[in-house]
């Protein structure tokens, strides 16, 4: 009793206590960077899988809801520091939120009318919509350089003289509030009524109304938590960042949210939290060595998608079951040859990737490119035999091996698992 | 607005509907045979421009246009046979990611082989000018040419789905898959054969309308966007309603491009002043050509609010 007691609250206490020290522990340097965007971006894929995971909606628009969020947000800052209204700017994602349920209200309105492949049509055509208006209305938008604010200039928090957001480890700090009491939310959110028909009518919308529930209401007022949470979301990077953009409501940041989502896994609670900080992790760390990184990240998704739909959650929850059940050390042999291969096929591709790219976009910068610590020198014909090689050999030996264990040919999860 | 100058526009909206329909024809007979909203259908689309402009590089402008939809086709049925096909039994979102992050991949390559900014992909010398005169506005020959090529090719696709053998059995295919199954014919095969003629025929849309119009890695996002607003207002998985969705914007496009009224005008000229300061005159000066990148998005809205399951489509999905 004790244990399941201690197992169900662990992650919870581990999370906050993480959420506290972190931004203390790394007070410069990379991680201080990554801090708030994480946060932002746990918020952004937890509202997002509100819709894919719980409801089974899938949506290109969900920059749409926070990016409302965000300007509401910078607008009410704006409105503060002219009007010197002391209100507190720490509860401003909640106009955020607010905003963002307003977007939701209106466009979710017309787009929850289709469930499935329609629905997601409808949901890009929509954020298209969104996207073109900017143009139009350059006043509420901000035009080309967008809108800027200033977060210090409401009621200190608390009354206590410097406590304004001025300091990186403040904003750390209210960022990472609002993500853990958005995570506790969307936790219990999941619990209630609503959201157990929100998995019915995933699963087969057809009973769930035979039972007596509108389909399309449900899909909307998931649509409307969800773009709450998004719009929280949006607060918090327009507090962060002190500017909103036309990025904010863009089909790519769309297509981010979908992405980290998915990566992290949609099936499980905790998937979209990892999935954001794989996604910032890629996006970020990534993006410094080489920038061709958006084409690994597409990659990998299309990886995912093919091998592993329940994403990274359930690639580390089938493992950590086959150590747990010893299955690793009997196939030990296998999965270190597995893994050589795969190591040797992306090595060659990642050097070939690499060189075109030197080749081509960055072909001022010279012949020679550096990759793995070497430098590679494009124009002979064997530096580009080897690695092609490597690549054909490593995919050609690991489909081989894959054939052989059978074992690993067991789907990993089906999408529609239930959550955990 | 005159006589000649909605002539002009009424044509130039049937060459750009006609190019639409090039592209959702085929995404609509591959939704409607195999139930795959294929969303990288644009980026093969931009696929095909780079081909035709590669291609006319090293050999010319008419190679170019017959070989890029040859090469897209038979990607188009790679993808199928070694994606796809393994996703279809896990249903439609999987499916949707897969195309999703397939588009995402072919924007990145393509940015890795041409660059970011756009190519110089043009016509060839023949096309420039013009091929007839309506009093003093001109209809350029590229766009004559463009209604050409897709009026013939949707053309010969009509006749081949209608009275050729094969397109019997993707017809039949469409309907019913078990039965054909059963008369011996490889059903996956056509699901194949289907994938790679819709992406040829999105190959050569490009190959077109990339010389026609910008060739560049955004391409594809521009007009897919488009492209599914068609394939939702036509009714998912109903080629005429696809014919008429794309003729439909693709006037609606032409028209509001050479309207330079707003509705302050109409109010001016109903005797309603509007006054600058009133905090909605934004919104109400905005003339219609400059409003025209949005219409085809507010007519998603209006139709989805009428008649959700679109003009002429026939299953609700929920």
């Amino acid at each position: 009793m004790n244990r399941a007691l201690a197992a169900r609250w662990l992650p919870w206490v581990a999370g906050a206590l993480l959420l506290v020290i972190v931004p203390v522990l790394f007070q410069q340097g990379f991680v201080r960077q990554l801090f708030a965007v994480c946060a932002v971006m746990i918020v952004f894929t937890l509202s997002y899988n509100l819709l894919l995971g719980t409801t089974g909606m899938l949506s290109f628009g969900h920059a749409v809801y926070s990016g409302f969020g965000a300007y509401a947000t910078i607008h009410a800052l704006n409105w503060i520091g002219r009007s010197h209204v002391p209100l507190p700017v720490t509860a401003l994602p909640l106009l955020g939120g607010c905003g963002g349920l307003l977007a939701g209200l209106l466009l979710g309105f017309v787009s929850t009318r289709r469930s499935g492949t329609a629905f997601a049509m409808i949901t890009l055509g929509l954020s298209e919509l969104v996207g073109a208006c900017w143009l139009m209305f350059p006043k509420f938008f901000g035009g080309e350089g967008g809108i800027s604010g200033n977060r210090t200039v409401g009621a200190p928090l608390f009354g206590l003289p410097g406590w304004n957001l001025g300091s990186d480890l403040q904003i750390d700090y209210v960022v990472g509030a609002w993500c853990f009491a958005c995570i506790v939310a969307v936790r219990a959110l999941l619990g209630t009524p609503l959201g157990r028909i929100a998995n019915a009518v995933r699963d087969n919308p057809e009973r769930a109304e035979f039972i007596g529930y509108s389909a399309r209401q449900v899909r909307w007022f998931m649509l409307l938590a969800s773009s709450f949470f998004a719009g929280i979301s949006g607060a918090l990077a327009a507090l962060n960042f002190e500017i909103v953009s036309a990025e904010n409501v863009g089909a790519v940041r769309s297509g981010e949210v979908l992405l980290a989502t998915f990566i992290g896994g949609i099936g499980y609670f905790h998937g979209p939290i990892l999935g954001a900080i794989v996604f910032v992790f890629f996006s970020v760390a990534l993006s410094q060595w080489t920038k061709a990184w958006q084409l690994y990240l597409g990659l990998f998704f299309v990886v995912l998608v093919l091998r592993a739909p329940g994403g990274l959650a359930a690639v580390i929850e089938r493992a950590l079951a086959q150590v747990r059940d010893g299955s690793v050390l009997r196939r030990a042999r296998l999965l270190c040859a597995l893994g050589a291969c795969a190591v040797l096929a992306l090595s060659g591709l990642i050097v070939l990737v690499e060189m075109t790219y030197q080749r081509t976009l960055e072909a001022s910068g010279g012949y020679l490119v550096r990759v793995f610590w070497t430098d590679i020198d494009t124009r002979q014909a064997a530096a580009w035999v080897l690695p092609a090689l490597l690549l054909i050999g490593g995919a050609l030996a690991y489909g081989w091996l894959r054939r052989q264990d059978t074992a690993a040919n067991a789907p990993i999860a089906v999408l529609t698992a239930a959550e955990r | 607005m005159n006589a000649e100058l909605a002539l002009i526009s009424a044509l130039n909206g049937a060459s750009y509907g006609l190019l639409l329909f090039m592209l959702s024809a085929g995404l609509t007979l591959i939704f409607s045979m195999m139930g795959v909203l294929n969303f990288a259908h644009a980026s093969f689309y931009m696929l095909g421009a780079y081909c035709g402009y590669q291609i006319s590089q090293w050999v010319g402008f008419w190679p170019g246009l017959l070989l890029s939809p040859l090469i897209v086709g038979i990607f188009g049925a790679a993808v199928e046979r070694y994606g796809l096909r393994a996703l279809h039994t896990r249903g439609p979102v999987a499916e949707l990611l897969f195309t999703f992050g397939l588009s995402y991949v072919i924007v990145e390559v393509v940015q890795v082989l041409w660059g970011r900014p756009p190519v110089p992909y043009r016509l060839p010398p023949e096309l420039d000018g013009s091929l007839f005169t309506v009093y003093t506005v001109d209809f350029p020959r590229a766009r004559g040419f463009v209604m050409l090529v897709a009026g013939v090719i949707l053309g010969a696709l009509a006749l081949m789905l209608r009275y050729s053998r094969v397109g019997m059995i993707i017809q039949a295919a469409l309907t019913h898959a078990k039965t054909v199954e059963t008369l011996g014919h490889d059903v996956p095969r056509i699901h194949m054969l289907v994938f790679g003629g819709g992406s040829a025929l999105a190959g050569l849309a490009g190959a077109v309308g990339g010389a026609l119009t910008v060739t560049e890695p955004n391409m594809g996002a521009t007009i897919g966007a488009i492209l599914f607003v068609v394939i939702v207002v036509g009714g998912m998985g109903s080629l005429a309603g696809a014919f008429l969705a794309s003729l439909a914007i693709g006037e609606l496009d032409a028209f509001a491009k050479v309207i330079d009224r707003s509705p302050a005008d109409l109010a001016a000229a109903l005797g309603a002043r509007l006054d600058p300061s009133n905090p909605l005159y934004g919104l109400w000066s905005l003339t219609l050509s400059q409003a025209a990148p949005v219409l085809p998005f507010l007519l998603l809205v209006v139709v989805l609010l009428v008649r959700p399951r679109g003009l002429l489509g026939k299953r609700e999905d929920r």
